[in-house]
């Protein structure tokens, strides 16, 4: 049944919750942003065409409270939700509570994210489907003993993971048996502190293999199809920081075994909307190992790199698949322009174990040009709050060949100004330039393994900014109109003054 | 405004065969560009050097603020004229900035047939004095120059847009208030004399600058008197005893630095009121216009995929897309500038004609800009479209855009035929600046058509003494004709005659026009006057 959407609830906050604004607007869907009581002026907030706070700051509260959403959606008389990532996003309960309030849920039914949510389910399903995965098991003793019992089952190295999470909260790496007993620990206490469920699922660790993952779109007339493949190797304690579209190296072979397989899972499943079937791959030839690895029932951190190769807008798609509308394109009509590269900006500090910052921003300015997207959730005079991910920004860039596109994103970084928190742009930047990298050659283990050569790096001369920007702190505050000016020597807009000793030819 | 999508696929061969050909029109370009301005060569440049001056190119580098663009006009200009003997007709003419003020620079190449002007030396003085009145921009006049080219005499001296016309100008920029500031570096002599007499403020050269009507050989045929040039005018008669000259240099470089004293001093215009906001370079990367426009004219494409990669963000709010949707109008921003921009996408209606009457009219009202992306065959010809009056509704066109008082700006990205030429605002209907790209085409219509059209007269001719046309009769008409308008039609043979401001790659456009905008400010727009609209 094919119904429409007039005014859509974007259940997130930061750079998604803006993108997804961006989305309706483009396709003329009013917005209601919820937010914190500290995301009050956020941009989010701002951008949406209302707004409703919905709570104190901490998650649990606010974004991660079923009830405060659908009650923002009534009052507000919204009639679907987009839960973007993280949050609610992939909680079997709040897609039901909106089907119940009478909302469209943009995303795939209740049942497909419970089924895939659940570690064991997802390998059954998957194995009975033909889909190769990895060996591993979820023990029906969840007392310590019980796990010790499965992990020498499986053998070492192996994974502890948490069955109800993502995005690396509760998982943990064991190398050696004597390291289990500490690692289901630490691994329960994290999984029920962010789930509020501390089963444990153990796995089979494959030793160096490359993270990639398909991007899939299925909508509720039985079609699927595969919008082709990310490359997720470069991760940090199983965190993705920078992402490509295509995977390097890959034969047609090994990458159509990848497709093939993956828009297997989401037939298999039942899939609506778009969603990710992630592998773990060793090899790059036509007989490589796949190993299915999980199936993210949203959209994903890294969908951009998909969307400037295909030139699909990701978002566009799940809200006419969610209005119960066909695929808008058919797979012939996908195809692979040129290559993608994404890195996430974070507030941390690299130096000191990746502690995450929070401060004020006291100037931002994102890099622009061709082939270069930004999606952000800050701007200048934007807090950084501690109770949220501390991902300021994805810098997304297009090109050509993977090698303009690595350029491009170096050029960009290097001109991305983020004063007010520490953050990893140098510190990627660096990675952009390791051999392996600009090689197309990496793995999983590949950032954990180089971090600390990369981290011992002459840390650049940090002295000239600060004195810069000192300079512009009190320029700003002694002088707020002589940037104007009433003469047109020395405008920012002036192209006279900007374009530099240009010539024709 | 709204982000225009884009369906180029840069992979596909067609783009890349279509790149690949722009690259080697604009090889070419580059190469004529090199060649130009080589100026009169090795030889001649040494010598030049010898006498202690710097070239003209040097002059401009020491006069020009540092770092800041020059927007060179019709760098080609008399290119396959005079047996090349003038490359750049011996004269460099652009708008630079000087002590912070964008000023017109006119200065002579001595090196190229001792500056002496040429036809088409004089046209593209007159041109930069032309831009000059329009935007209000101060004249300097790097003087080092010959006077007429006599033996061409005739088509220099006498007539109305020869050479008594540049110190006409001269007279009537100054009274404008647009200062006058010349820079003897050189002979100036004869008819030349009076630039800098004619100026406002004067700066000569000791040694090698010299201002005298008559030169020591006809002096001394006329009344027998032997004096030396520099006796006769030289720099010290005329700071000290004559007042021709107003300021003494020691060298080239000291000239050059009292020029920017002098700039300095001059007052400062206030800027119109103009609509400009913080610049942003376009979404979509301008390096695929060429693969996507392509170097053969018949090949269609949507322009929008060209706005995409001129104007700000990409960012294009369409007006009337539904209507005459063989053009293509709206508002973007260039460099921060808004701007109503025009662009063929086809073959001109009645509908495209009315829409583009509408558009000028309200962009004159609101005193915006226009910017003519011209790619136009001409208006479409038949017997329904002339009963439907397409004459009359193309000639509101032509009557909008010959009374829109707003700077206008034309480029010539592809063809550019018959009326159509005009109602895209072609060189006839003032444009502040118009400039061809390389792949570009000018002719009154294509050269197949008017080929044809010369073979069915000549048919018809002959039919009536009962004699008929062979094949080889037709191909004897045709092949001629073809060959000469693709001659004349091509950019450098426009360049060359000054039909336009320069061959400037796609590239390049976006710079050139922000240029262009940003040296529209500098004059006052007027309010505009329609005549009838023609029903």
């Amino acid at each position: 049944m094919l119904v429409s959407i007039r005014r859509l609830l974007v259940a997130n906050r930061g750079e998604i919750a803006l993108r997804i604004i961006r989305a309706c607007r483009d396709l003329g869907i009013e917005t209601v942003a919820v937010c914190s009581s500290i995301d009050a002026e956020a941009p989010h907030t701002r951008a949406a065409d209302q707004s409703v706070t919905i709570g104190p700051p901490h998650p649990r509260d606010s974004y991660l409270s079923i009830g405060a959403v659908i009650d923002a959606a009534r009052t507000t008389d919204a009639d679907a939700v987009h839960p973007g990532y993280g949050f609610l996003s992939e909680n079997p309960e709040m897609a039901a509570a909106c089907v119940d309030a009478g909302l469209i849920w943009v995303g795939p039914p209740a049942d497909v994210i419970g089924r895939l949510g659940s570690k064991v389910e997802a390998r059954r399903l998957m194995q009975e489907a033909g889909v190769p995965v990895v060996a591993g098991e979820m023990p029906r003793d969840q007392t310590d003993e019980g796990l010790a019992e499965a992990a020498r089952r499986l053998g070492c190295p192996l994974l502890v993971k948490a069955s109800a999470g993502g995005g690396g909260r509760g998982m943990r790496v064991v190398r050696a048996p004597d390291r289990l007993h500490e690692a289901i620990g630490e691994a329960r206490r994290e999984a029920e502190g962010a789930f509020g469920d501390g089963t444990l699922y153990l796995e089979r660790l494959l030793t160096r293999p490359r993270h990639i993952e398909v991007q899939i779109l299925a909508d509720h007339h039985g079609h699927v199809i595969h919008l082709f493949e990310r490359e997720c190797s470069i991760q940090r304690r199983h965190q993705k920081v920078i992402e490509e579209s295509p995977a390097p190296h890959l034969t047609a072979g090994l990458r159509d075994r990848l497709s093939t397989a993956a828009v297997r899972a989401a037939h298999a499943a039942g899939y609506r909307n778009a969603g990710t079937v992630e592998f773990l791959v060793e090899g790059t030839d036509d007989d490589a190992t796949l190993a299915f690895l999980e199936m993210n029932t949203r959209l994903q951190v890294e969908h951009p790199v998909t969307e400037a190769v295909t030139g699909r807008d990701l978002v566009h798609a799940q809200l006419a698949v969610a209005a119960g509308a066909a695929l808008p394109w058919s797979q012939d009509q996908i195809s692979v322009r040129g290559h993608a590269i994404e890195c996430r900006v974070y507030a941390e500090h690299p130096a000191d174990h990746f502690l995450p910052d929070s401060g004020t921003l006291l100037r931002y300015q994102e890099p622009v040009g061709p082939g270069i997207r930004v999606d952000a959730g800050v701007v200048t005079g934007s807090v950084v709050s501690s109770h949220y991910d501390g991902l300021l920004a994805k810098v997304i860039t297009h090109a050509d060949t993977r090698v303009t596109a690595l350029a491009r994103a170096r050029a960009a970084l290097a001109r991305f100004v983020v004063l007010g928190v520490r953050t990893n742009i140098e510190l990627i930047g660096r990675v952009l330039r390791h051999p392996r990298v600009v090689d197309g050659r990496v793995d999983t283990t590949f950032l954990e393994s180089e971090l600390d050569d990369l981290l011992a790096e002459t840390e650049d001369d940090e002295r000239p900014a600060l004195a810069v920007a000192a300079a512009l702190a009190v320029h700003d505050r002694l002088e707020p109109s002589a940037a104007a000016g009433p003469t047109t020597t020395g405008r920012a807009d002036d192209p006279w003054a900007t374009l530099g000793a240009w010539r024709l030819s | 405004m709204r982000v225009l999508p884009t369906s180029v696929d840069t992979t596909s061969t067609e783009f890349r065969a279509n790149r690949d050909a722009t690259r080697r029109l604009e090889r070419d370009l580059q190469g004529r560009l090199e060649r130009a301005r080589a100026g009169g060569g090795e030889q001649a440049t040494r010598r030049h050097r010898d006498l202690g001056k710097l070239t003209v190119r040097d002059r401009l580098a020491h006069l020009l603020d540092p770092d800041t663009p020059f927007l060179e006009l019709s760098a080609l200009a008399a290119g396959g004229m005079y047996d090349d003997a003038v490359p750049g007709a011996g004269l460099v003419t652009g708008i630079g900035r000087v002590s912070g003020r964008e000023v017109m620079v006119v200065g002579n190449d001595a090196t190229a047939k001792g500056g002496t002007y040429y036809p088409i030396t004089v046209k593209k003085h007159l041109r930069a004095q032309q831009i000059a009145l329009e935007n209000r921009l101060p004249c300097v006049y790097l003087v080092d120059s010959g006077g007429a080219f006599l033996p061409m005499q005739a088509e220099v001296f006498p007539d109305r847009e020869h050479f008594g016309r540049i110190f006409f100008n001269q007279a009537r920029l100054s009274a404008e208030g647009i200062p006058q500031i010349a820079v003897v570096m050189g002979s100036c002599t004869a008819g030349g004399a009076y630039v800098p007499a004619m100026s406002d403020e004067t700066i000569i050269v000791k040694g090698t600058g010299t201002i005298f009507l008559g030169g020591p050989p006809l002096v001394k045929a006329a009344t027998g008197e032997e004096v030396s040039a520099e006796e006769l005018g030289g720099a010290d008669v005329h700071t000290r005893l004559s007042g021709v000259a107003d300021y003494l240099a020691e060298n080239d470089l000291d000239a050059l630095q009292i020029a920017r004293t002098v700039v300095s001093t001059l007052p400062t215009t206030t800027p119109a009121a103009i609509d400009r906001t913080s610049p942003e370079d376009p979404r979509y990367d301008p390096a695929e216009i060429g693969g996507i426009v392509g170097t053969d004219l018949r090949r269609q494409y949507d322009v929008r995929e060209v706005i995409a990669r001129l104007v700000d963000g990409s960012r294009f709010d369409e007006f009337k897309h539904r209507y005459g949707p063989t053009l293509v109008t709206g508002f973007a921003r260039v460099h921060g500038f808004l701007v109503g921009l025009l662009a063929s996408n086809g073959v001109l209606f009645s509908e495209s004609a009315l829409k583009a009457t509408h558009f000028i009219q309200m962009c004159t009202l609101r005193q915006l800009p226009l910017v003519f992306l011209q790619n136009v065959t001409g208006f479409m010809v038949g017997r329904t479209y002339e009963r439907a009056g397409i004459a009359k509704d193309g000639a509101k066109m032509v009557h909008a855009v010959a009374n829109a008082v707003v700077p206008k700006f034309t480029v010539i990205i592809g063809g550019s035929f018959g009326a159509g030429n005009y109602g895209m605002c072609g060189r006839a209907y003032d444009p502040r600046l118009l400039w061809m790209w390389p792949n570009a085409q000018i002719s009154v219509m294509g050269a197949t058509q008017a080929a044809e059209v010369l073979v069915s007269v000549k048919r018809e001719q002959q039919s009536r003494k009962g004699v008929a046309l062979t094949l080889d009769d037709e191909a004897a008409i045709r092949e001629p004709i073809l060959r000469r308008y693709d001659h004349e039609g091509s950019p450098y043979y426009a360049t060359a005659r000054l039909w336009d401001d320069g061959v400037i790659t796609a590239t390049e456009t976006r710079n050139a026009l922000a240029l262009g905008l940003s040296v529209a400010a500098n004059a006052p727009v007027p309010h505009p006057k329609f005549g009838v609209f023609r029903m």
